[in-house]
């Protein structure tokens, strides 16, 4: 598509009031913020971060605010418009680097009440103020949107408070000014899940008093200046939860339903958040209170501290990524192979926008890929239109016609290198100039896959994850003729498809595979010790994984894991427990797992049965599962596979659901000491074998 | 009534096809199918644009023959343009003469491209008649429209009272879209015309239908349409990759249990020697000398002239012999230097009373002005593939089909020229004159 009628005029169509005009405004005391008084005497404030694509709510933005607030409490305009000057957003929220900043709660206090006190002077200004949204409008920002009188939301306009993800409850007021303005439960559950809620969405809970197109902005902005915007009324059921027994309740539930997603012992802030609201005794104004105390004893608590890591090690994947500089955006990816990793790389591609061709040699396997990704577009309820168009996008190709277009190619053939080389031999003398060749294979050296190729330098592997829509990891799997252009193009590709890209060598396992091989292996030793597979992972999730070794073994499939882990036994030097002989009897039984409804437990309905047994096992089952995973992560560190400690625990969080809370499993070698963790293996290889010798790295490290 | 004075159709700069590909043509089964006319557009599109050296964005123009169009897609021409990525810059627009849509729209592209206007146009054709719609009767959409003027509750109750069983029963539009208004007949009837001016048998109908299904069977099996069919994908995952309608099993024993589905019981017009009701989607692309070169296309045959003429309405099957006769004429060639005929086959009967016409004298005579008959076309030369009977004819794409399926048939072949026609209901036909190049 090429756009070009409306992309010349585009520029026309944003209000901005009285900024129209384009000439620069000298006098503009601010950095983050522009104020400008309409004709028709309404001011105009736009929010506009300097040397930023978007606004975030930095204590430098919030002191220049109240600064702005003075001039309009001496200088009163008839009403205040307050918007994004950026293109897509209106902010994003607080600024998260300072609050590494802060090591005392005494410091946090003092930053959370200035900053209350800001946001509260704001909201006495005696004049009427609306806030006008469109892009995300997050956290803190969607905290200051919620002291303004009217919210109009522009049609895509997205809402969300992602604190509960760092650990963290809104921490701006926006406890209790969600619950005031809208239904508690529906604030609540919002605060409590993190989850974004939609335009439409955002209406129907009355979270915003209007929802328009960009063109309609100055209606609705004097609709709601002239008072005749809408505040949605509480219901009867928000009036009963003001009763102190409904609330109990319901606080009941909540704390039950958020432990069943996150552990309390490992997650404090929900149980926080639920605290807050249910002792505010149905009064906003106390919980609003209240919020400053409960906020700043969550940013100090180590879960916090390491989610927000977490945040810092995804931004720095995503940077690596996005600072890659002078490639052309791929529009056209050629995948080959339908089966369960092709089918769902092209349809994750087709919904971001990239023309896809599948290629497969039956139509009847593309057919398959295709229904899946029908269905992704209606779990992610996208409309008719946009659905349409993704299917549109994915393209079945029976010929490889589509090869010949594409800007990367990327093979998810059966692994076995023979058929890898047939499909690179037919394939590669198709490719246009400049096209990258991308193989998704988990376990062939890429060293090996490169030998018959015209031209390895335009090889790199891209090993996705599975399901490939919800696992954000996607190893670059390096070799030793990548050419630096196709390793950049890769990179870039990954941020494209809003993948977090991390590079690693083309050694047996890359880095993913093989750290967590180890530990799945371990809890096939552990079962035929006797112990039952529901201790096992027990011992897994009280740790803090999302699932156990034995469940994930049969979710990753119980014929890939053998392989994985036979191409490791033989592939590197490093002793590991043998594959056991009966697990190579239900891979060729056809017991594979979840897939096939049988494998180390019996799968109904997509999840596992298991037995109700309340044994915990030896004392250091969770060490001896743990072990062997960290002892290779720093196998992974000192030989090179990744570079960094901060990129291996990224790629072990967003790679395999490592427990974030931890901060990823370096980070949690480092706090529990390299000393202890190599004395602890040290007591292991004494008792169970020299697969838990520790790694020399240990020693040296730290 | 004296026919149209011929169109002078020389000149101009030479036309290419350079290919085409169509979708499956899938049997109706009663309710709607899981494609519309735009869906089947793009499904046959896509892996046809995938295979040109040519990007999308080179297209001058998209030409589209679809008759029923569905409510949600007006200028289907537009939408699949759209779907397909060729930009919003692309100029496109739909056509419609009924059963000749889709030769129409590559016969427009022919004169774009001829007179210098363009230089590569996609032309196609859509149709999905299992999507044609249940419309009400006039008299239940005035009960409705009342129902909804009527204000107070008594009277919307008094209203309701008025409300006839019949009203319910929706009237059929493809029903009445086969009847031609104007002579009150349906299209099967006119069929039952023909036959009879000719004494064409309802054996050698059925024989005529059983020659159809066996050829087609046999292209399938032999591969010979796999260049020129893609199989299309639903959204649910199923996989369509062969018409559907053909019954390799067919035998005249067996046509001849069916009983005549137009004018019982004396007709000789069957479901099994008519056309089936089916959804399908075919392009072809064209192009200039210039976009050949300029792209490095490989043409495989050039348009020579084209013909459209009409004839009385009841016995519009008989329009094929008219156009594609002038057609030959004109050009100087006999039945003889025809090496392939694709006439298309909405009756079996129809078909062999077009050829019997060539063949016939007086008709000779009076419409094309000769003294001799144009003789006997050879029948291993028509319809080699099969047809509508076998097929299907979604009407507005069957006449882009039999030009493309010329083509490839030619090709396989290694023959030189050959004539694609079809009857249009309502009394008209085309006629295509392609030669290999």
């Amino acid at each position: 598509m090429n756009g070009l009628v409306l992309k010349t005029l585009s520029d026309r169509a944003k209000a901005i009031g009285p900024f129209t005009n384009a000439s620069s405004d000298a006098t503009n005391p601010w950095q983050h913020w522009q104020l400008r008084i309409a004709d028709d005497g309404v001011a105009w404030l736009m929010f506009d971060c300097a040397d930023a694509d978007v606004n975030v709510l930095s204590q430098a933005a919030l002191e220049e605010l109240n600064e702005v607030v003075m001039a309009l409490e001496s200088d009163k305009p008839k009403a205040l418009v307050l918007r994004s000057a950026k293109a897509n957003s209106f902010c994003v929220g607080a600024d998260i680097k300072e609050f590494r900043q802060i090591d005392t709660i005494d410091a946090a206090r003092d930053k959370l009440h200035a900053a209350h006190a800001v946001a509260n002077r704001f909201a006495a200004l005696p004049f009427t103020k609306v806030a006008v949204v469109h892009g995300h409008c997050f956290g803190g920002g969607l905290e200051l949107a919620l002291v303004c009188d009217y919210r109009i939301g522009v049609f895509g306009a997205s809402f969300g408070f992602p604190e509960i993800l760092l650990g963290l409850h809104p921490g701006l007021g926006g406890t209790g000014r969600s619950v005031k303005l809208i239904d508690p439960v529906e604030a609540m559950t919002m605060m409590l899940t993190g989850k974004t809620v939609r335009d439409k969405r955002a209406k129907s809970l009355g979270l915003i008093n209007a929802l328009v197109p960009e063109r309609h902005v100055y209606g609705a902005i004097d609709a709601a200046i002239a008072g005749k915007l809408k505040h949605k009324q509480p219901g009867f059921k928000s009036k009963l939860m003001n009763t102190g027994p409904a609330r109990n309740f319901i606080a009941k539930k909540m704390r039950e339903k958020a432990a069943a997603k996150a552990p309390p012992q490992h997650y404090p802030a929900p149980g926080k958040l639920v605290d807050l609201w249910q002792s505010a005794d149905g009064n906003p104004e106390q919980m609003l209170a209240a919020e400053v105390d409960s906020f700043s004893e969550l940013l100090l608590t180590d879960t916090s501290r390491n989610l927000v890591r977490v945040f810092f090690l995804q931004e720095k994947m995503k940077k690596l990524a996005s600072s890659v500089e002078g490639v052309t955006k791929a529009t056209h990816v050629h995948v080959i192979g339908a089966g369960a990793m092709g089918g769902d790389i092209a349809g994750w591609c087709a919904l971001q926008g990239l023309t896809v061709t599948l290629f497969d040699m039956k139509a009847e396997i593309i057919g398959k890929a295709v229904a899946r990704t029908a269905a992704l577009c209606d779990k992610k309820r996208m409309g008719a239109a946009d659905k349409r168009a993704v299917l549109d996008r994915l393209i079945p190709d029976l010929t490889h016609d589509g090869a010949r277009h594409a800007d990367i190619v990327i093979e998810a053939v059966p692994e076995k290198i023979d058929i890898k080389r047939q499909v690179y031999n037919q394939v590669e003398p198709l490719l246009k100039p400049g096209a990258i060749l991308a193989t998704n294979t988990s376990s062939i050296p890429l060293d090996e896959l490169q030998q018959e190729l015209q031209d390895p330098s335009r090889l790199v592997g891209l090993h996705f994850f599975n399901p490939v829509s919800q696992m954000q990891l996607l190893e670059i799997v390096r070799h030793n003729k990548l050419g630096d252009d196709t390793y950049q193009k890769a990179l870039a590709f990954a941020g494209q498809i809003k993948r977090l890209p991390t590079p690693v060598t083309g050694t047996p396992g890359f880095l993913v595979n093989r750290a967590l091989t180890p530990y799945l292996l371990e809890a096939m030793v552990l079962m035929d010790e006797g112990i039952a597979p529901e201790t096992i992972d027990r011992a897994a999730t009280k740790f803090g994984m999302p699932m156990g070794p034995v469940e994930l073994a049969d979710v990753v499939g119980l014929d890939i894991c053998m392989g994985v882990a036979e191409m490791l036994g033989s592939g590197l030097n490093q002793p590991m427990p043998t594959v056991p002989k009966w697990l190579a009897d239900k891979v060729a039984k056809g017991d594979l797992g979840k897939k096939t409804g049988k494998g180390l437990y019996v799968w109904e309905k997509g999840k596992p049965k298991k037995a109700d047994n309340t044994t915990s096992g030896p004392d250091n089952l969770t060490d001896r599962l743990l072990m062997p995973m960290l002892n290779m992560c720093m196998a992974c560190l000192r030989e090179g596979v990744i570079e960094d400690a901060d990129l291996l625990d990224g790629a072990m969080i967003f790679g395999t659901g490592f427990a974030p809370f931890r901060g990823g499993p370096m980070h949690y070698s480092q706090n529990r000491g390299y000393g202890d963790v190599k004395a602890t293996l040290e007591q292991l290889a004494q008792q169970h074998g020299e697969r838990y010798t520790p790694d020399p790295g240990w020693s040296k490290e730290e | 009534m004296s026919l149209q004075p011929q169109a002078n159709n020389q000149g101009g700069r030479p036309v290419y096809i350079v290919d085409g590909a169509r979708t499956p043509f899938i049997k109706a089964r009663g309710k709607p199918g899981p494609f519309t006319p735009v869906d089947l557009a793009v499904q046959a599109g896509r892996p046809l644009l995938l295979r040109q050296p040519v990007a999308a964005e080179h297209f001058n123009r998209v030409i589209l023959g679809c008759v029923n169009v569905i409510a949600a897609e007006m200028n289907p021409a537009r939408i699949a343009a759209l779907r397909l990525g060729l930009g919003e810059t692309m100029p496109a627009f739909t056509m419609q003469i009924n059963c000749g849509s889709g030769m129409q729209s590559i016969e427009t592209a022919f004169r774009y491209i001829r007179e210098g206007n363009d230089d590569l146009i996609l032309a196609g054709g859509a149709e999905a008649l299992s999507h044609a719609p249940l419309i009400l009767q006039d008299e239940a959409t005035k009960w409705l429209a009342e129902l909804g003027q009527a204000r107070s509750v008594p009277a919307k109750l008094k209203h309701l009272m008025k409300l006839k069983p019949a009203y319910l029963k929706p009237e059929i539009s493809l029903k009445k879209g086969l009847t031609d208004p104007v002579v009150e007949l349906n299209m099967g009837q006119t069929a039952e015309v023909v036959a009879n001016l000719f004494n064409i048998s309802r054996r050698e109908a059925d024989e005529y239908a059983v020659r159809s299904h066996l050829r087609l069977a046999e292209a399938q099996k032999a591969g010979w349409l796999d260049n020129e069919v893609m199989p299309m994908v639903a959204d649910d995952g199923s996989v369509y990759s062969l018409d559907d309608g053909v019954r390799p099993d067919s035998s005249v024993e067996h046509l001849a249990k069916l009983k005549p589905v137009f004018e019982r019981p004396y007709g000789k017009v069957t479901a099994g020697n008519s056309s089936q009701i089916t959804d399908g989607a075919s392009w072809v692309i064209l192009a200039s000398e210039e976009a050949v070169n300029k792209y490095n296309l490989k043409p495989k045959a050039v348009i020579r002239d084209s013909e459209w003429s009409g004839l009385e309405p009841e016995i519009m099957g008989l329009g094929p012999a008219v156009s594609a006769g002038r057609l030959a004429l004109r050009n100087q060639l006999s039945l003889d230097d025809i090496d392939l005929l694709e006439l298309n086959e909405a009756f079996a009967a129809q078909v062999l009373g077009c050829l019997a016409a060539w063949n016939d004298k007086d008709f000779c005579q009076s419409i094309f002005g000769i003294d001799h008959v144009l003789g006997e076309f050879d029948q291993d030369r028509l319809n080699i593939d099969g047809g509508a009977v076998s097929l299907g004819h979604p009407v507005g794409t069957s006449g882009n089909r039999i030009v493309l399926h010329l083509v490839n048939a030619l090709e396989r072949k290694g023959l030189k020229r050959g004539i694609a026609t079809q009857c249009i209901g309502g009394g008209q036909a085309g006629a295509m004159l392609i030669e290999m190049l």
